[in-house]
């Protein structure tokens, strides 16, 4: 449902995103993992159609991202690396606002606000200002805005960034129930949480893949901190120690 | 349109959300009730119409337009929101000209709460109200054409100031091209048909021309295709560069 090929992406002389590819298919979660600045976030904001590639193609439910952006994006959950929303507004006013972005109403959309709400646990704070919410608070607010039209696929940049164990906890185990139904992407850079949830890593640096596999092949390589700096510095030492 | 009316609506209930709403229309309401009493000699004229109202509002939107347009896209860069807005199913169109025709309707809806002026006018004597309702119409343009430059150029920053500069020198610009502090010189070095044609361009002239009763085509013209240029520029900054 996931489609991509040969993506790059040139800022300058930087070449961020070198010759991506990959598909994911309908039940499979994939783990994008990566040092900071590997392009795990460029290659999202690619597949999402926010930044256009330099060349290649990606593609959502069979929509190219560039050509049928609209297709795409209506297919398309998508939490972006540091969950923006718009801080004036409540949790409530919000989750309304995507809901008729997205085309929902009447008691569909009621139904979908009020299960997201549980989902994420936000009852608490839906009528706070969202500024002035929590980091983890703001992240489940984002969460719950990118899975509120139940999509097909969901790209979900560091869903868990900024949230205490028990909240990481939670968010996994939604990931976990809802990836029967869809094809899912997230991007981390807690090996355990590919471990936990993904049943598929990809490992990337300086913009290409490096690794291609299940978790559980990465796991039987060796401790995986160690296996993750071996196969992104290219240290045979690390994999030693 | 359905698209465009749900952004429109979030970003007017946003000046709401705030307290910026009631400062903007607190300070607006301040400044266009005292000072055509004060500067514009609105008594002394012993005229019963808003000739000095109206002509103290290029020069008051020099300053609160740029206030108003600043933070339109600058602080969707700021905040990051810029990635949710164009990863949602709109169009660019759509978002450019909801967030637009929001501040525009917040732009109008302070404009009419001048209406105290109107009935004061009104009760003084018997003012032409078919010119006065042509000045409203001619001051929400230039509101409107002003707001659009103000939106494109605030869809070049993330930073706030820096588009509040930008607008309010692209205004002042525009309102003295004209006075006489950019006609006179240019009379003396230029054809006379290029001073026709800045002064023409002025924002200062076009509403001269509207306050004495008259929106014609000319002004309508005008403001149409500064909204839209403006707009169809805003749309294409965004989509040559979304991400920083």
């Amino acid at each position: 449902m996931i489609e991509i090929h040969d993506l790059c992406k040139d800022f300058g002389p930087l070449r961020a995103v070198d010759r991506i590819s990959f598909r994911v298919q309908k039940g499979e979660v994939l783990g994008f993992l990566g040092p900071n600045g590997a392009g795990k976030s460029t290659t999202m904001k690619m597949l999402t159609g926010f930044l256009a590639p330099t060349s290649g193609r990606a593609a959502i439910c069979g929509h190219d991202v560039a050509t049928a952006p609209l297709e795409a994006k209506r297919a398309l959950g998508y939490l972006p690396e540091g969950a923006p929303a718009y801080g004036d507004m409540t949790p409530a006013a919000f989750l309304d606002f995507i809901a008729d972005i997205r085309g929902l109403a009447g008691a569909d959309k009621a139904q979908r606000i009020a299960s997201v709400v549980k989902k994420v646990n936000l009852e608490a704070v839906l009528h706070q200002r969202i500024e002035t919410l929590s980091k983890g608070f703001k992240r489940r607010v984002g969460l719950a805005q990118a899975i509120l039209h139940d999509p097909q696929v969901l790209v979900l940049d560091e869903p868990t960034d900024g949230l205490d164990p028990n909240q990481k906890h939670e968010v996994r185990s939604l990931i976990k129930e809802m990836a029967p139904g869809k094809a899912i992407v997230l991007s981390t850079h807690i090996l355990e949480e590919v471990e936990a949830v993904c049943t598929r890593a990809i490992i990337i640096a300086q913009g290409r893949v490096l690794y291609d596999g299940t978790p559980a092949e990465l796991a039987a390589r060796g401790p995986l901190d160690s296996v993750f700096r071996s196969i992104t510095t290219g240290d045979k030492f690390a994999q030693a120690s | 349109m359905k698209h465009t009316l749900v952004l429109f609506k979030r970003e007017l209930s946003g000046y709401f959300a705030t307290p910026v709403a009631y400062v903007f229309i607190f300070f607006y309401l301040v400044a266009m009730g005292a000072l055509p009493f004060g500067l514009g000699g609105f008594y002394e004229r012993e005229q019963a119409d808003l000739q000095p109202f109206f002509a103290f509002h290029p020069w008051l939107y020099l300053f609160l337009i740029p206030a108003l347009s600043m933070r339109l896209w600058a602080e969707e860069r700021k905040s990051g929101t810029i990635e949710l807005l164009m990863t949602l199913p709109v169009t660019m169109g759509q978002a450019v000209m909801g967030k637009f025709l929001a501040a525009w309707a917040f732009a109008g809806i302070a404009l009419a709460l001048t209406f105290p002026m109107w009935m004061t006018a009104n009760y003084l004597g018997n003012p032409d109200n078919g010119v006065i309702f042509a000045s409203y119409i001619g001051s929400l343009l230039l509101a409107g054409g002003y707001l659009a430059v103000g939106s494109f150029l605030s869809a070049l920053t993330k930073n706030q100031v820096i588009a509040f500069v930008l607008t309010f020198v692209f205004g002042l610009v525009l309102v003295l091209a004209g006075t006489p502090v950019v006609l006179d010189p240019l009379a003396s070095a230029a054809p006379s048909s290029l001073v026709d044609a800045v002064r023409s361009f002025s924002f200062l002239s076009q509403m001269n021309t509207i306050t004495s009763g008259l929106v014609d085509m000319r002004a309508l013209t005008y403001f149409g295709s500064l909204i839209g240029a403006s707009l169809l520029a805003n749309a294409i900054v965004l989509d040559l560069k979304k991400a920083d």
